[in-house]
């Protein structure tokens, strides 16, 4: 589960080895630690540091992501970054605030999504799922059973057809995301991996359910 | 000491023009009506003109002079000066005569032909002037400026503007440099529905997962929003840039129309006759949302028809329009995954869901009876005003929105290729790459569009410019990376970078039917006389905040480290803090710019002092712990 502390003490912790996690504060010129989001002297915003999106939102790093603490440490994050808060500053200050809060929407965005969580997930452990748009895949299993879906999308006439079609593909995603956290707690990286691909699929079978059902609306 | 603590005094420096008063409103700028209201500790003030009317109708009319009229004046005139007037101006706002056509051919404007310049610009021939819709617009926000500025015995020179959420980049772009054109600095724009949730959550307390139903003159939002505790968060948006009250009113005179002609035989119309049909065709529309029927007499030329309409009738006209709206919300709900029970509350908003088929339509589909306990006609402009406060003044809630339409670039076979995907949290940043696919190509052609489809045509085009000098490499080599930017005001900016040489390439994507920046700048000289005066006090703004923020810095450098400095060298630094502090109360920006430079110069081996001692602490916080472990 995610932990309870807040992002920003969270950052400034971190700063066990002094020279590579300090630098100047652009703004007093003084010494700020690395990741901090103000400057400790004089409060001015500071730019986004280069930490992983569980980082960013003080959360940890873990399949199994608490939405609500998720809701809670992103919010909190943008109350003190969001450039609202910012526009009476300097033209620097209005910079650096929008590059830390798209950092955050950006890390939001990625863990606060199943599909995109795991994607990132496996990606920052080293193994590259098949890149956005990709159609080789070697897993003949997904390969098969994707191919069988369609073929019952194409045959759908009724939102009826739909609806079933619509409650299965959800049940299996939902098995999907429950055998990948276990997989990502077991550390079968592999496995991790090869659930991405098929909730991919999963995903896209979904939008296509909704294009048809638009269709069969109009 | 004494003196360098004396100048540090707490707030003494934030404030140097502290007799100068600077007020920010709010503007709805709407379609057929806008609105100007101001938040003083969160009671907002609605300006109302002396009958105690808050809505100024979006209407200018010109004089021979080239002077404008707008208003409740103009619109007067629209009858019988039809010429001279324009209205709902807002629908050609950053639109290329191409989008035109498919606004439909009987929108009562007069096009000037296109100009041989590069600019896709639409131009309107108005009481013997050619102007573009964002000097039609400016001339209605300076009006509504003036009218707050009477209200306040002051100058306005900020504001947050609302502008429908589905509205795209060119319509945004246009909507902001009106702003300017008027004299006012856009604190931020804010999306219609958006601002409408502020008012109810902030008034009325509401919190859970809403709708926010917005059916302006000529636009139509809808936006499912998350409140809580102060947070606001946009989660979906849909809605349609052309589909409004206006289409109602077409509908209704299209239908006196055929009547007219199967009694009086095969007549056209010019824009101006145009004009009065629809008038009346919104007198029915009006009286038809408080009585059941009604009869009118259009006179065109010299005759007079006339006309019945009872709701039945009117239903019938609106009801393919109105059940557009209802299908959208179906597609906003489940894009985000609800149901229309899910939803806590549905807040009205626009002046056209006063008309009962609407409210109907909508409390049938969620089950629920819409709120409209704020004025549909004012909530927006309440809303704005609140945000204008809070971006002034400082606040704790939060506006979290979002991008309404994906954006992406034309990639081979006239595909797109999304980059930024829509309902995506702004701000937001993301890159692609691309590659070459000749040998030794050294351009690229960046074709950035803004819309759902898969193919670049069906989507609106917003900007193409070319990345050259790639160096000669083999096909594919290349790496090509498009970064697109969104900023807080849904305004996007696209950057171009080729990986392996490091050339790159900015564009602000403003071309395709934008002012291009000369364009504005004689714009700015011609309607007013003062433009070079605004730029300079626009410029010694921007000192006087860098200024401030530099001795700031240096007072909380100073109340950490001083003793890092001898007496003089805090002496010396006291003196530069001196002399800035007074050369801020005068106008002089040069001078500012000097003095803080001055300081920054003097400051400098202090600040070196303050990272050494930064650095030793931390390595003696380790030593620390490494001895303990």
């Amino acid at each position: 589960m995610a932990a309870a502390s807040p992002s920003t003490s969270k950052l400034m912790n971190n700063m066990e080895n002094p020279q590579s996690k300090m630098k100047s504060c652009w703004s007093c010129k003084g010494p700020v630690a690395v990741g901090a989001l103000f400057c400790s002297t004089c409060s001015a915003v500071q730019g986004p540091a280069a930490i992983n999106h569980f980082q960013r939102l003080g959360v940890e790093q873990s399949y199994d992501v608490n939405v609500a603490n998720l809701d809670q440490m992103y919010f909190d994050l943008q109350r003190q970054l969001h450039p609202d808060r910012f526009a009476a500053k300097t033209a620097k200050e209005k910079a650096l605030s929008q590059q830390q809060a798209t950092a955050v929407n950006d890390a939001y965005e990625t863990l606060k999504d199943p599909l995109k969580r795991a994607d990132y997930m496996v990606h920052i452990q080293g193994v590259d799922v098949l890149p956005e748009g990709c159609n080789l895949v070697h897993d003949q299993t997904i390969l098969i059973e994707a191919m069988e879906m369609r073929e019952r999308l194409a045959m759908a006439e009724t939102l009826s057809d739909l609806r079933s079609i619509s409650a299965e593909t959800k049940a299996e995603d939902e098995k999907v995301v429950k055998s990948l956290s276990k997989a990502f707690h077991d550390g079968d990286l592999e496995e991790a991996s090869h659930l991405t691909t098929r909730l991919k699929y999963l995903h896209k079978m979904m939008d296509e359910v909704r294009h048809v059902r638009a269709r069969l609306m109009a | 000491m004494v003196q360098v603590l004396q100048i540090m005094e707490p707030g003494e420096t934030l404030d140097p023009h502290e007799g100068e008063t600077d007020f920010a409103i709010g503007i709805d700028l709407g379609t057929t009506n806008s609105v100007v209201a101001m938040s003083t500790d969160n009671v907002v003030d609605v300006f109302t003109d002396e009958e105690g009317g808050a809505l100024v109708p979006s209407v200018v009319a010109y004089a021979p002079d080239g002077s404008a009229i707008v208003g409740e004046l103009a619109k007067r005139l629209l009858l019988s000066r039809p010429d001279s007037v324009v209205s709902s101006i807002k629908r050609l706002m950053g639109r290329g005569p191409e989008d035109l056509k498919s606004l439909g051919g009987q929108l009562p404007f007069d096009l000037a032909p296109a100009g041989d310049d590069e600019s896709q610009l639409v131009r309107l021939n108005v009481g013997g002037q050619t102007l573009t819709p964002i000097e039609i617009s400016a001339d209605i926000l300076k009006d509504l400026k003036d009218r707050a500025e009477t209200h306040l015995s002051g100058k306005v020179k900020k504001a947050v503007i609302t502008v429908p959420a589905y509205f795209d980049d060119a319509q945004r772009t246009a909507t902001k440099d009106a702003a300017r054109l008027a004299g006012l600095d856009v604190l931020r724009l804010v999306n219609e529905p958006t601002a409408a949730a502020l008012a109810y959550g902030l008034d009325k307390g509401a919190e859970g997962h809403y709708i926010v139903f917005d059916l302006g003159g000529g636009t139509f939002d809808v936006s499912l929003l998350r409140m809580q505790k102060g947070v606001f968060q946009v989660l979906a948006t849909g809605g349609e840039s052309a589909l409004g009250g206006d289409d109602f009113d077409h509908a209704v005179a299209e239908h006196f129309l055929t009547q007219r002609k199967s009694e009086l035989g095969d007549v056209s119309l010019s824009s101006a006759e145009a004009k009065v049909a629809l008038m009346t065709a919104r007198l029915a529309k009006e009286c038809l949302t408080k009585s059941k029927s009604g009869e009118w007499a259009l006179t065109i030329g010299d005759t007079t028809t006339n006309h019945s309409l009872d709701v039945e009738t009117f239903n019938g006209l609106i009801s393919a329009d109105v059940n557009r709206t209802i299908k959208i919300c179906h597609e906003v709900l489940t894009e985000a995954g609800f149901d229309p029970e899910d939803v806590a509350g549905v807040v009205l908003v626009g002046g056209s869901t006063r008309v009962p088929l609407v409210r109907q339509a909508v409390g049938d589909y969620f089950g629920k009876d819409p709120l409209a306990d704020i004025d549909p006609d004012q909530v927006v402009a309440v809303g704005a005003a609140l945000q204008a406060e809070a971006l002034t003044v400082g606040s704790d809630t939060l506006l979290l929105d979002i991008t309404p339409l994906s954006l992406g670039l034309e990639t081979m076979g006239g595909l797109v290729e999304k980059v930024i995907v829509r309902n995506t949290p702004i701000p937001v940043a993301k890159a692609q790459e691309f590659t070459t696919f000749k040998d030794g190509q050294s351009a690229m052609a960046i074709h950035v569009v803004q819309g759902e489809r898969e193919m670049v045509d069906q989507n609106r085009s917003l900007a193409r410019f070319n990345l050259t000098g790639i160096p000669p490499m083999a096909a594919g080599a290349a790496h090509v990376r498009v970064t697109f930017q969104v900023d807080a005001d849904g305004l996007l900016t696209v950057s171009a970078a080729e990986d392996t040489s490091g050339i790159e390439q900015h564009v602000e994507v403003k071309p395709s039917y934008g002012l291009s920046e000369e364009e504005m700048t004689q714009m700015l000289y011609d309607s007013m006389a003062n433009a070079k005066d605004d730029m300079e006090l626009r410029l010694l703004a921007e000192a006087r905040v860098e200024a401030e923020r530099a001795m700031n810095a240096v007072t909380s450098a100073l109340q950490a480290d001083c003793r890092l400095l001898s007496v003089e060298e805090r002496e010396r630094i006291g003196e530069k803090m001196d002399v800035l502090h007074h050369i801020l109360k005068g106008d002089d920006r040069e001078a500012i710019n000097g003095a803080a430079k001055d300081l920054d110069v003097a400051t400098q081996a202090f600040a070196e002092k303050r990272m050494d001692k930064g650095i030793r602490d931390a390595l003696t916080g380790v030593e620390i712990t490494a001895l303990s472990d």
